[in-house]
């Protein structure tokens, strides 16, 4: 990936997230949107449809490799499970917090961004380079 | 029409997460392997979306401020609570362990990989744990 395409790419996910703030007067934070269909939140669930739909769709059409998956099952078990965890009781993850939260000047979002990214360099460091006895 | 600018805002999203390499685990694993062999493309997306949306953000709580009453969803003034460091050192945790959150696991189901799918499925279970386990603790707030 060159860099011109990590900034084209997030002019992007700034570009959706600016739609769908303006239009919808929503915050396009991904778990929060994905809690919000599993609880079956009535009435407004529409939009949240329509958004992941829009979502998934390029991947689909861009033919997105299954390869990419490189860990074992367990690993991504047990990540997808902290993932959904931890995005619940914090409010957000990296779009809701970390592109829409910090946008919107959010002290919280701030917060709540610091932490995650730290915890996830150690986590990738622990991981790939182990704790020095 | 809220259906159609919600499709568009997820098509833009979407393409934005492919395109920038946010749905490529290793490369977002390489973006926070600060001490290894660091790829620190993935702060340009973070930074380009932040300047794109900023200013249409700020734009937004100004007309909101304006009509006052029709809240916009963002800018409630809720305390950083213990909760939402917790929750966001849990996410961390798991973020790093794959290099995957939210919205790039959802593009990576599209792959119909078993990893992604569990990822998924396990994601929707903690989620809905999460959700139980919040709602019972903490008192409801608005």
């Amino acid at each position: 990936m060159s860099l011109l395409q990590s900034l084209l790419g997030g002019t992007l996910i700034g570009a959706g997230a600016a739609v769908l703030l303006w239009r919808n007067h929503q915050v396009a934070g991904i778990s929060g949107i994905t809690a919000s269909l599993l609880r079956g939140d009535s009435g407004e669930s529409h939009w949240r449809l329509a958004f992941l739909a829009g979502l998934v769709a390029p991947a689909i059409v861009a033919g997105l490799e299954p390869s990419l998956m490189r860990g074992s099952l367990a690993t991504y078990a047990v990540s997808g499970l902290l993932v959904g965890i931890g995005t619940r009781v914090g409010s957000g993850c990296t779009s809701g917090h970390g592109v829409c939260g910090i946008s919107n000047l959010s002290p919280r979002s701030l917060v709540a961004t610091l932490a995650f990214m730290a915890t996830a360099m150690l986590t990738v460091a622990l991981v790939r380079h182990g704790v020095s006895p | 029409m809220s259906f159609m600018s919600a499709l568009v805002a997820g098509l833009l999203f979407g393409a934005g997460l492919l395109i920038s390499g946010m749905a490529d685990p290793a490369n977002v694993l390489a973006f926070l392997d600060v001490g290894g062999d660091w790829n620190p493309a993935l702060a340009l997306t973070m930074g380009g979306a932040i300047a794109v949306l900023a200013p249409v953000a700020w734009w937004s709580r100004r007309r909101r401020d304006q009509a006052s009453g029709a809240p916009v969803g963002v800018g409630r003034s809720r305390p950083i609570d213990r909760a939402l460091v917790i929750g966001a050192v849990i996410f961390g945790v798991g973020w790093g362990l794959s290099g995957i959150c939210p919205g790039p696991g959802l593009l990576l189901l599209t792959t119909l990989a078993p990893g992604a799918i569990a990822f998924i499925g396990s994601m929707i279970v903690g989620m809905v744990a999460a959700t139980k386990l919040v709602s019972r603790v903490s008192a409801p707030d608005g």
